[in-house]
This record gives C-alpha cells, structure tokens and sequence, in this order.
C-alpha cells in the first residue's frame, strides 16, 4: 500500500524531474513573447498564440507533441501540408489594395531590389556552413513575410521552423527600429526631401481585376514551384476586386485568417522544445534574419537613388526602404521619416506603391529561388 | 544560384511593370467613365 502511495506521488511530481535545463528558459522566451504580444503590441495575433504554444510544448511528459497530442495533429494538418500559410495568404490578397503600385508600376522594381537580402544571406548562411535547403530558409526571413517564411521552412527545413518563424514575426515588428539608421545612413538630406506629388488615379477597374490573373499566370510559369504562393494570394485579391464573391472576400479576411492564425501560431509555438531550439544554431540563425532585413532596406534604398538618377529626381529613394513586404508598417516608416526633413512631403501612397511591390516581390522571390532550386535538382 | 534568383526576381518584376503599363493604356479610366 505504501508503495502505491509512493508511486502515486512520483506521478504527481515527475513532471519537476524530468525537467530539461532547457525547459525553464523557453518557458521564460514564450513569457517575453506573450509580454511582447500584450503590453508592446507587438503582432500580438502571432506572438501570442506562439508564446503560448512555447510553454506547452516546455512542460515535460505532457506528451503534446507526441504521435496523438493535439499540438502535434494540428502541426501535422497545417504546417507539415503547408495549408496554414497559404489560407492565411488568401486572407492577406484580400485585405491588400494594388492600386497605388498600379499607379506607378515601376515601382515594381522597388519591390524586387527589397528582396536582394534575401539572396545575400542565402550566401552568407552557405558560407557559415548551412546546407542549401537550410540556407534557403534562413534567407527567406529578409523577405519579411510570415507565410512565405513558414511555407518554405516547414516544406524544406522543419527543423529550423521555430528560430525562422520566430525571426521573421520579431524582425517584421521591429522594422520602425531597424529601418530609420540605415535610411539615413544611404541617403542625403537633399534626396530625403524630394517631393514626388500626388498620386494620380488613373487605374481602372479592369486594370485592377486583370492585374491578379496576369501576376499568377506568368508568375506560374515562371516560377511554378512559387505557384502555391502567389496563387493563394492573388486568389484573394481577384476576390476582392471582382466583388462578386464579397462574403467569400470576408470570410477570407475574418473567419479564415484568424482561425488559421490561431492555430498557425499554436503550432510554431510546439516547434520551440529548448532541446531544439536552445542551441547556437538558433542564434546565428537570429542574427542572419536580422541582417536579411538590414540588406533588403540597403538593397532597396539604393536601387531607390539609382531610380532618382535614372528619371532626373523624380523619385524619392527613401521610398526603396519600403520595397520589403512589412506591410503597410514599413510605408509608415517612409512617411515619417520623410516628413521629419519636410512636413508638406507626403510619401506614404507612393510608399504604399512599394510595400506592396514587395509583396509581390517576396512571394516572386520565393517562387524563383524554389525554382530555380528545382532546375538545379536540389528539391 | 544567387545571380539566377536576384536576376529572375528583378525581371520578372520588371516584365510585369511593362504588362501593368500596357494594361493601364489599353483600359484607361476615363473611357470607363464615358462609356456609361
């Protein structure tokens, strides 16, 4: 009977003992992101849900992410499927207006240059001696996008989800901190000031409709292993612009997205076990999404004072910064800082026309590096 | 593989701001509005 006793409460404080060191300071990580998520306000809609699943998944012999745990069925149906990301991408064509980049479609070319960082830290995460895959991965943070981020990790590098997901999410809403130093740092006061006017409509509706379809089907072409991507979220956008389809148009803003954030960041949350996740892989991993972000506001700043060269001044190259897919945060950042040197200086419409440029660009570079992937037999 | 990828982005970009262009002469926004 003793014995009994004694087992019985073994059960009751195995879960103390069969503590990994590991356990304690990621329970403490998915307390900073929950504090991030609820008092800084921080993408709280991810953050949240990720901070929570870091903690559930950090508590020993819960079995969550065993065969039959519920975390585990929910990562298996929509990570491991790569579903979650694309629904949620459909959600995000339909809250996305194209118009402003349709106004000027080349700033298009803003919206490729925001995304060269991605490419360079594929270079340099091959140099520190990640594999190709990885590396992939561990680049496509820079493109500044959750989805993209979490459907190329999970179907080419599982094993890295967590560190890029967590990455990418932090990075994204740290863009107001990152990006100010190095627009300053490329530009001159002069260049900071140049007023680019009003946007001028002149996009007709058939522009705007036509616009998605053109987009999936050369993008598809190009780039078919991207075509889950980019077709998710011109689905979404062609929805949108059609109008015929407005409750479907809701329900892929509202109901879908935030069910399938919801889970979404559950499942990112179980990937974040500190027996995995604690190591100095992570870290690097952290510090090249940081530089991933830091080049692609270069790259596109840039290329915005070569555009300024190109059409005698027209162009504003702090716009450039805003050619990542931080959507529409980053175009705010332009606004400000260009608002700073000129208080009648109004950028944000022409920098909308860039951060949405760089959705397309992030999506396109993802396709393309897939692709491209795939010709050279790696994938 | 970096050359091939910064390259293809930049041009797919740039062959869709030329189809943007075109599309946006072919349908302008005011002959919408006339024609109703």
């Amino acid at each position: 009977m003793s014995e009994a006793i004694l087992n019985g409460l073994n059960g009751l404080v195995a879960g103390f003992f069969n503590m990994h060191w590991s356990n304690p300071i990621m329970i403490v990580v998915g307390l900073i992101l929950l504090y991030l998520g609820i008092k800084k306000d921080i993408e709280p809609v991810l953050l949240v849900p990720i901070g929570f699943g870091c903690i559930l998944v950090n508590i020993p012999l819960a079995g969550l992410m065993d065969k039959d745990g519920f975390l585990r069925i929910i990562y298996d149906a929509g990570i491991l499927t790569e579903l979650f990301p694309l629904l949620i991408f459909v959600g995000i064509g339909a809250m996305t207006d194209f118009g402003p980049l349709l106004e000027n479609p080349k700033i298009f070319l803003l919206g490729a240059a925001g995304q060269f960082g991605i490419f360079l830290t594929l270079a340099l995460a091959l140099a520190l001696g990640f594999t190709k895959l990885q590396a992939v991965s561990i680049g496509i943070i820079g493109a500044c996008d959750g989805p993209t981020a979490i459907y190329v990790t999970s179907k080419y590098a599982p094993e890295l989800l967590g560190a890029v997901s967590v990455a990418a999410y932090c990075y994204m809403s740290l863009v107001p901190i990152i990006q100010p130093p190095i627009m300053r740092a490329l530009t001159t006061k002069e260049e900071r000031t140049i007023n680019m006017g009003a946007v001028q409509k002149s996009v007709s509706k058939t522009t705007k409709l036509l616009f998605p379809l053109i987009v999936t089907i050369l993008g598809g072409l190009i780039a078919p292993k991207g075509l889950p991507l980019l077709g998710t979220i011109m689905l979404g956008n062609f929805m949108k612009e059609c109008g015929a389809v407005s409750r479907l148009t809701r329900a892929s803003e509202n109901e879908i997205a935030n069910i399938v954030t919801l889970l979404l960041g559950i499942s990112i949350g179980a990937t974040m076990d500190g027996k995995v996740f604690l190591t100095s892989q992570t870290l690097i991993i952290l510090i090249l999404g940081f530089v991933a972000i830091c080049l692609d506001t270069a790259c596109g700043v840039l290329f915005g004072k070569l555009m300024k060269v190109l059409t005698g001044g027209k162009i504003n190259p702090l716009i450039g910064a805003a050619g990542i897919s931080a959507y529409p945060m980053s175009a705010r950042v332009v606004q400000k800082e260009g608002q700073k040197y000129d208080k009648k200086n109004y950028l944000l419409m022409h920098a909308m026309g860039a951060n949405t440029g760089g959705q397309v660009g992030s999506v396109m570079a993802a396709a393309v590096m897939l692709s491209v992937l795939k010709g050279m037999g790696i994938i | 593989m970096i050359i091939v990828g910064m390259g293809g982005t930049l041009l797919t970009l740039w062959i869709l701001s030329l189809l943007m262009s075109v599309l946006k002469k072919a349908f302008p926004l005011k002959k919408e509005g006339e024609g109703k």
